[in-house]
């Protein structure tokens, strides 16, 4: 313990870098995935080749990608931004299966109406159905965010600074407190994230909760009435 | 005035949903088109405000052909009421009324105030303004879907199977509630059902209509019950099975002033108020809405 009281200054340091490995992903995978998921929600084709697509992405071990990313892109071996490329190509292969379904919930009635009374096109994906994918959209970002931070901690393997530097800092000094300590830290950072995405979400789609509160609210009344 | 000039309307898998239809629609009337589904009452109602594009024919407001209308600003001068309301479940109820207003750029506090009025107006409580549609019942939402199409003031009001999905005594007060905006509010009432009894009650003009909307009869109410042009519309109707042609029941004595009535299936069908004995008659020339709304009530028991 005394030890993690020492580093407390070392550890906050790279609680820091790994927010700013993690955070880039997440924004990025939810933008692109965005006009991806609206794409494959709209069309049989697209949603049979970007939905396959994503999940063989998934399949590929994050190494790998690291390695061969900058291959397939033709930028350098020890590119920093290369964790940042990997990450959001991950974040984008989780995501675009959570839009697509995100953008499918949208009800036809919905669509249809909005339409009837004089949304145009880009209006109405705006006004309707964007904010309609929201909480689905929102269930996807989660898990895209737990998946990131946890992805993030491999950028120690290639030289960038990550909570992951306490793995492997731990693992050649054979010093499992800090492997601990880095598992907890990443768990916190986690949580920390989901409680942010979770408050945002409550805050922009107050619709969204209201109709289960009152249903719930309403139903000890009825019971004792 | 809405003419349709034979009008056809072929989907691009080759769906026929209305052929060669051609009728005019008074202003400041109602005119309900009535068939079983899928006989084209949609298309036809969506070819009015250019949610669908008829493939051959005209469509005329006023004299003007539709098609050199841009759809949108189209679509935001017509009101356009629909089942299960289509309402936006994340906007709050004076929003969603607001809609059309917000999307011609009157400003806010302007539109909201209209939303208000408009609430008045379809006789909802000015307190529900703020919630969210999945707080309100399936009637309040209906209430809240025609507040909506009439909050640009437009000329038409388009009615898709409003009240399809609320039930029978729900249905009963927003039926009156349709006749009395008409007659206070003068718009020209387009509206679409498969329910008879429903188009007889709302109906200044009817359309039936067959497969490919095709018309079997237009006419007043009337009209229609006195002379069924066809089989078809006497079916439709349901004046063959006698549902409409109601007897004096032999059976049951009669209570109080009134006595029974049965159809010629032998259901009961109402009673007929008769003092002393003797049948009230009525007004000289019945009007059909009070007239097919009974039977309606009575009919479905
Ligand atoms: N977008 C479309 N593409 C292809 N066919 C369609 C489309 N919309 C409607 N149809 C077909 O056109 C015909 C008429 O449909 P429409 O929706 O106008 O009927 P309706 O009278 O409103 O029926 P309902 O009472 O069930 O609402 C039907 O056969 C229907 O399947
Ligand atoms: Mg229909």
């Amino acid at each position: 313990m005394d030890w993690v009281w020492r580093s407390l200054p070392m550890i906050w340091g790279l609680v820091v870098d790994h927010v700013a490995v993690s955070v880039p992903p997440i924004i990025l995978g939810f933008i692109l995935s965005i006009p991806l998921g609206y794409w494959a929600s709209r069309s049989r084709v697209a949603r049979a080749i970007l939905l396959g697509l994503g999940s063989v992405l998934y399949t590929i071990p994050a190494l790998v990608l690291i390695v061969v990313l900058p291959v397939a892109l033709g930028t350098a071996i020890l590119d920093p931004q290369n964790l940042l490329r990997a990450l959001t190509v991950y974040a984008i292969a989780i995501m675009v299966r959570s839009s697509t379904d995100a953008f499918s919930s949208v009800s036809d009635d919905v669509r249809e109406s909005a339409r009837a009374i004089g949304y145009s096109g880009v209006q109405r994906f705006f006004a309707v159905e964007l904010p309609l994918a929201g909480p689905v959209l929102l269930a996807g970002v989660r898990v895209v965010s737990v998946s990131t931070v946890s992805l993030a901690t491999v950028g120690a393997v290639i030289g960038i600074s990550t909570l992951g530097q306490l793995f492997t800092n731990g693992f050649q000094l054979d010093f499992q407190i800090e492997i601990v300590t880095g598992i907890v830290a990443v768990l916190i950072v986690a949580a920390v994230f989901d409680v942010i995405i979770t408050t945002v979400g409550r805050l922009l789609m107050p619709w969204n909760r209201r109709p289960a509160r009152t249903r719930a609210s309403r139903r000890p009344a009825g019971v004792t009435a | 005035m809405i003419e349709f000039r034979s009008v056809t309307k072929q989907y691009a898998d080759g769906t026929r949903a209305v052929s060669e239809f051609s009728a005019v629609i008074p202003s400041r009337k109602t005119t309900v088109f009535v068939g079983s589904s899928g006989c084209g009452k949609t298309t036809l109602l969506r070819m009015i405000n250019r949610m669908v594009d008829p493939t051959e024919g005209v469509i005329e407001i006023d004299g003007h052909d539709i098609a050199a209308t841009e759809p949108v600003a189209l679509r935001r001068s017509i009101g356009y009421v629909m089942q299960n309301s289509g309402l936006l479940p994340h906007r709050r109820v004076i929003d969603n009324i607001a809609t059309v207003l917000l999307l011609t750029r009157v400003p806010k506090a302007e539109a909201h105030a209209r939303a208000l009025e408009l609430l008045d107006t379809v006789g909802l409580d000015r307190a529900l303004a703020n919630r969210y549609p999945g707080e309100l019942s399936g009637g309040q939402q209906q209430r809240v879907g025609v507040a909506r199409g009439l909050a640009a003031n437009p000329n038409i009001l388009l009615m898709d199977e409003p009240f399809g999905a609320v039930d029978p005594i729900v249905r009963t007060d927003l039926q009156a509630e349709t006749i009395r905006l008409q007659r206070e509010l003068d718009k020209t009432i387009v509206f679409v059902t498969h329910d008879i009894d429903e188009a007889f009650l709302l109906g200044d003009q009817v359309i039936i209509l067959e497969k490919g909307a095709t018309i079997a009869q237009q006419g007043s109410p009337e009209e229609i019950l006195a002379n069924p042009a066809s089989d078809f519309v006497a079916s439709f109707i349901g004046a063959d099975r006698g549902k409409r042609r109601l007897t004096v029941s032999a059976d049951v004595p009669a209570r109080g002033d009134d006595v029974l009535l049965i159809d010629a299936g032998g259901y009961a069908a109402g009673v007929i108020s008769a003092p002393g004995g003797k049948l009230a008659s009525g007004s000289a020339s019945p009007k059909s809405r009070s007239v097919s709304n009974k039977t309606s009530q009575a009919g479905d028991a």
